[in-house]
């Protein structure tokens, strides 16, 4: 089933990227010929095969627990687009409460 | 020839004996920088006088009579992918446009403990995506054969300064051929490590299951002497191996495949590779067997497959990993005007700051994980994975290494497929298997395509942490090519560039 | 604040069982975080405790804290969970200005622990609680909500992030519905949760402290018709942070469905918020629609395996059930039922414990911490154990009482001093010069004087009544201004004048 306008607004909106009617249109086009082009993926996939979601064979990394040095907070804070009593200031959240 | 037409291995030499001054060479390096710099672009920053001080550095300490590695001093120029204290770390985009990272990737950690001399960082595609470095929020870089071609991508920077004698050695990053497609169209040599053999720490990830760091070089031998300087185990990566690095700059060295298994890829040539490409490739594959390597030709089906699993997979990983560019910690910030709320903020940061290509991937990304197609994409193209790993193991038992061209075509023009997607994505089809299946892979220069005189490269595909078989073949092509030239690629590249 | 209808909660009960489920936190105390070597402590100058990895800055990358995990796999055991042979971290993906990558790194459809089931106890009736699965995660920084009236976030101006806790280790504990319990289910649902951070103690894993908010709970019920089988809808209510408000919230939650459901209306699936001041529940904001969280497998790390060996080492690591060690002490310790509820109450087990194992009787153990410790830490608002006195040291003046060196009045001095960091015991006793006249003549004179001055009471006792003595006692004491041994002023007079 093509992708419509709207279900790249849902996507965008996951995303949180602002996108104009226009930009939505020209997307949905774009991923409908990328889809119909990866589709061979789904159908070659069958149910006997398993899954690998990384080449490496890595199990069981594991860190010791022994506190290191963190970074100076002037250099954490140095970068941030506003600061307010050693803290990032940023606009107000509209989320849900926690 | 000048200081900056020599190899790294020479420089090196050169500055351990005291012939020449670290300083001299990285003076020599900035001065060509800025001649050429207006025309090819590679750089988006050019630390010259930090570089200078580094030098300076390494010439004291070589006066007094200290023991420094192979590449002490040699300068190197940075993608600029990688975090790297005192200069702005971008990977080519607008959100992340003069941030400055306060930690150092362990790759950059590891030149700088080799004494080598960073003179700056890389264009790239924004955030690595893409096969051209048009996608630069910068300006594109352009191809120092032909300007008005593209240097692949997404390091094409790394691989332009190379091709232009910008610098002797550079530093890249492969997810799906960004090492190896820019090398192949700028005549140079790029090597994509055996996943988790290079630390991705302070690599700003793309696709975290496929990015890896490699070494980008003009000669076999020097890409080996930034491999062994970059690679090994590094605590700070949990998908770092813990094992010793292969000895690659001995395998460099062998120059001989007499007895080797050469596997040819039958699924990566014939239709919609140029003529020229596929003529280099068989005249090199010819070459290889007259100098004693058996040969033979390899199915590996599911191939086919890579392609498309890899625009599942990519996408879905970088539209995680992308996630954090919120506008709330650092980078750009659009928006805040005080009725804004935080996640309007984000929305119009997102839309300011990032370009169309990287748009489109976390676009997809997004939808190939979101409820309800998850099995039928991310889940599928995993799947995939498992097929392509299962062909090069049956094929690792038939042939020491496997190869095939590098990428279908030579260098492109700018602007030729920027608006068409899909017709991009195929310049990645030969190189994305091995990014799937993490073993080792380079591309070497193979000459020129008859029909438009560009670079063509030549792909060796290697088992996992068997990077010197990547080496050992790359260097037998390497001397088969100045037995043909009666000259070097690097003679050739001083010549025909410039 | 809209006001909701309430049923009366044994209406409720006649017409509806509800049905539970709870999902607790539990903020680990390893050194460092979870992914990162950060400090974990509680209460450092905002952002001064992370780094390019618990900020999320480009090109970081996490590596686990083995002791995490460890602690997971123990937990896991304690609750009878199974423990998975391979597992791993998925990335839960949506945006939000305290998660610095804009994921959570989490585990999804692989937790490390999983099946697992719990009795607990409500007034002498048993309730099992089947576990679904306890799972690793990491916590969010903090958000300082500006502006506004309230300092909440609805109304605020701005907000002010600080990523301290940023990466602190949380295990997720999930039950599965909980059925059966009839009207008992918030005091079902606040023993679970009291039993949980008790054996959270009891391994050592947690500080457990819920007004710091290192274990948090997040209450779901719903209401499903008596006779039916059919589940209702259920809310879950966040923001319970305490045993009391666990109980309170789940019974108003209650009355306010069985409310709607009685009216023939249909409760919505939503998330609210207990508000302690008002003892009410609210909705939080509603979202727009569903949140999808885009899981997929965390890439940056590798699969988790524990091996068999491992998990049978870290089971031999896991300590009783706190109820039946609770149960064996009090046998061991004879205290009575009321008694050993106090001091479980208090949170005194320990402390009393470790008294007893310093040399202590029981009885002695139990009358410092109940009473005379009890006093001074209610005092100073904290709990017993953040007194500055030792069990051991507790042991120390009991010793002092039983050698007959001081006596009961003389040790609360001896114990104020301690509090007040003056030393230990027999220093403060040697120092002060506390220790008790005993044998000396000045206390046979006392003895003597005390004799002649009560006379009366002298021959009550030379007749047998021995009860009497008390008051010869208190003469004795007064005269030596309670620098005297009570017991061997005791047996002096009763030396004297016993038939």
């Amino acid at each position: 089933m093509p992708l419509s306008a709207s279900d790249v607004a849902h996507l965008a909106d996951l995303a949180r990227i602002e996108m104009t009617d226009e930009e939505l249109t020209l997307l949905s086009g774009q991923l409908d010929v990328i889809l119909s082009a990866v589709a061979s993926v789904s159908a070659a996939a069958g149910d006997d095969v398993a899954p690998t979601s990384h080449a490496l064979a890595l199990t069981n990394v594991f860190r010791q627990d022994v506190v290191a040095p963190s970074l100076p907070a002037e250099s954490v804070l140095a970068a941030a687009p506003a600061v307010e009593e050693g803290r990032f200031r940023v606009p107000q959240i509209l989320g849900e409460e926690i | 020839m000048s200081l900056i037409h020599e190899s790294a291995e020479t420089l090196g030499a050169l500055i351990a004996s005291g012939d020449v001054s670290s300083r001299e060479v990285t003076q020599a390096h900035v001065d060509h920088i800025a001649a050429v710099e207006p025309d090819i672009h590679s750089y988006l920053y050019v630390d010259a006088e930090r570089a200078l001080a580094q030098a300076k550095a390494v010439d004291s300490r070589l006066a007094a009579g200290e023991k420094l590695g192979p590449l002490a001093g040699v300068p190197i120029a940075v993608k600029d992918v990688f975090t790297y204290v005192g200069a702005p770390t971008t990977c080519g985009s607008r959100i992340l446009e003069g941030w400055m990272p306060p930690y150092n990737a362990t790759v950059v950690d590891r030149i700088l403990g080799a004494g080598m001399v960073i003179l700056g960082k890389t264009n790239m595609d924004e955030f690595a995506m893409g096969s051209s470095t048009e996608n630069s929020a910068f300006g594109p870089t352009h191809n120092p054969w032909d300007l008005a071609r593209i240097p692949g991508g997404s390091g094409g920077g790394s691989a332009a300064a190379l091709a232009g004698f910008e610098a002797p050695l550079s530093l890249g990053s492969d997810t799906g051929g960004s090492i190896r497609q820019p090398a192949a169209v700028t005549g140079t040599v790029g090597v994509k490590p055996t996943y988790g053999g290079t630390s991705r720490y302070g690599l700003v990830a793309m696709a975290s299951s496929l990015d890896q760091p490699g070494p980008c070089a003009r000669t076999v031998t020097d890409a080996a002497l930034l491999h062994a300087v970059i690679a090994g185990y590094d605590p700070h990566d949990s998908t770092s191996i813990p094992a010793p690095a292969p000895d690659v700059v001995g395998a460099a060295r062998v120059r001989d495949v007499a007895g080797m298994r050469i596997g040819v890829v039958k699924e990566l040539g014939g239709e919609g590779y140029d003529p020229g490409v596929k003529q280099r490739f068989q005249e090199t594959v010819e070459a290889l067997a007259l100098a004693g390597a058996e040969i033979v030709e390899v199915s590996c089906p599911h191939f086919d497959l890579a392609l498309g699993a890899y625009y599942l997979i990519m996408p879905s990983e970088a539209s995680s990993n992308l996630a954090r560019f919120d506008a709330m910690r650092y980078g750009l910030r659009v928006g805040d005007d005080g009725n804004n709320s935080a996640e309007q903020v984000m929305r119009l940061t997102r839309r300011a700051g990032f370009g169309q290509e990287v748009k489109r991937r976390i676009i997809l990304g997004t939808y190939a994980l979101s409820s309800g197609y998850y099995d039928e994409y991310y889940g599928s193209a995993q799947k995939a994975r498992t097929l392509i790993i299962a062909d090069f193991t049956a094929a690792f038992e038939k042939v020491d290494v496997l190869v095939s061209p590098t990428t279908p075509t030579t260098a492109f023009k700018l602007g030729e497929r920027i608006n068409d997607p899909l017709a991009m994505y195929k310049a990645d089809l030969c190189t994305i298997p091995s990014n799937m299946a993490g073993n080792a892979s380079g591309s070497f220069p193979v000459g020129l395509a008859p029909e438009d005189g560009l670079p063509v490269g030549f792909q060796v595909m290697a088992p996992p942490m068997r990077d010197d078989l990547v080496y050992r073949v790359g260097g037998a092509v390497e001397s088969t090519l100045e037995d043909v030239w009666g000259h070097t690629m690097l003679a050739q590249l001083a010549k025909e560039t410039r | 604040m809209s006001y909701d209808d309430l049923m009366e909660y044994d209406e409720v009960m006649e017409r509806f069982d509800p049905v539970l489920g709870l999902e607790v936190h539990v903020e680990l105390n390893t050194a460092s975080k979870m992914f990162c070597s950060c400090s974990t402590g509680f209460g450092g100058e905002p952002n001064s405790q992370t780094c390019p990895v618990c900020l999320g800055l480009p090109g970081s990358l996490p590596v686990v804290n083995g002791k995490a995990v460890e602690s997971a796999i123990r937990i896991g055991l304690a609750l009878n969970c199974g423990i998975a042979t391979w597992c791993r971290f998925a990335r839960k993906n949506y945006f939000y200005p305290d998660m610095t990558k804009d994921f959570q790194t989490s585990q999804y459809d692989e937790p490390i622990c999983f099946d697992g089931h719990v009795e607990i106890d409500v007034d002498g009736e048993s309730f099992e609680i089947p576990i679904e699965r306890a799972h690793m995660e990491e916590d969010a920084g903090k958000s300082l909500h500006v502006g506004g009236a309230t300092g909440r976030i609805a109304g605020a101006d701005y907000s002010l992030l600080d990523y301290n806790r940023a990466g602190v280790p949380l295990i997720e504990i999930v039950t599965k519905p909980v059925y059966g319990t009839g009207a008992k289910a918030p005091e079902v649902a606040r023993a679970y949760v009291s039993f949980l951070r008790d054996m959270m103690k009891a391994l050592g894993v947690s500080d457990v402290r819920m007004e710091q908010g290192s274990l948090r709970c997040d209450a779901n019920v719903s209401l499903m018709p008596k006779g039916s089988t059919q589940l209702g809808t259920r809310t879950e209510t966040k923001n319970v942070n305490s045993l009391r408000s666990i109980e309170k919230a789940l019974r108003y939650e209650i009355c306010r469905q069985g409310a709607i459901l009685a009216s023939g209306g249909r409760v919505k699936q939503e998330t609210r918020h207990w508000l302690e001041v008002s003892g009410v529940t609210a909705p939080g904001r509603s979202k727009e629609q569903a949140e999808d969280y885009r899981y997929f497998p965390e890439p940056d790390l590798v699969p988790i395996a524990p091996s068999r060996e491992w998990v049978e080492e870290l089971r031999a690591t896991i300590p009783e059930v706190p109820a039946v060690r609770y149960e064996r002490l009090r046998g061991e310790w004879g205290y009575t039922e009321l008694e050993m509820q106090a001091v479980i109450a208090a949170q005194g087990v320990d402390l009393i414990a470790a008294t007893i194992e310093a040399g202590a009787s029981p009885q002695a153990a139990r009358k410092w911490w109940m009473s005379e410790l009890s006093r001074q830490a209610n005092a100073l608002g904290v709990d017993l154990e953040e007194l500055s006195i030792t069990a051991t040291q507790v042991a120390q003046v009991q010793a002092l009482i039983d050698e007959g060196a001081i006596n009961d009045k003389i040790a609360r001095t001896v114990i104020d001093a301690v509090l007040a960091g003056e030393g230990e015991p027999r220093q403060i006793v040697a120092a002060k010069g506390l220790a008790v006249v005993s044998d000396s003549s000045a206390l046979q004179e006392a003895v003597d004087a005390a004799i002649a001055e009560h006379a009366d009471v002298a021959d009550k006792i030379r007749e047998g009544k021995t009860a009497a003595v008390g008051a010869l006692i208190g003469s004795v004491m007064k005269s030596m201004k309670g620098q005297a041994d009570a017991s061997a002023v005791r047996e002096l007079i009763l030396g004297r004048l016993a038939p």
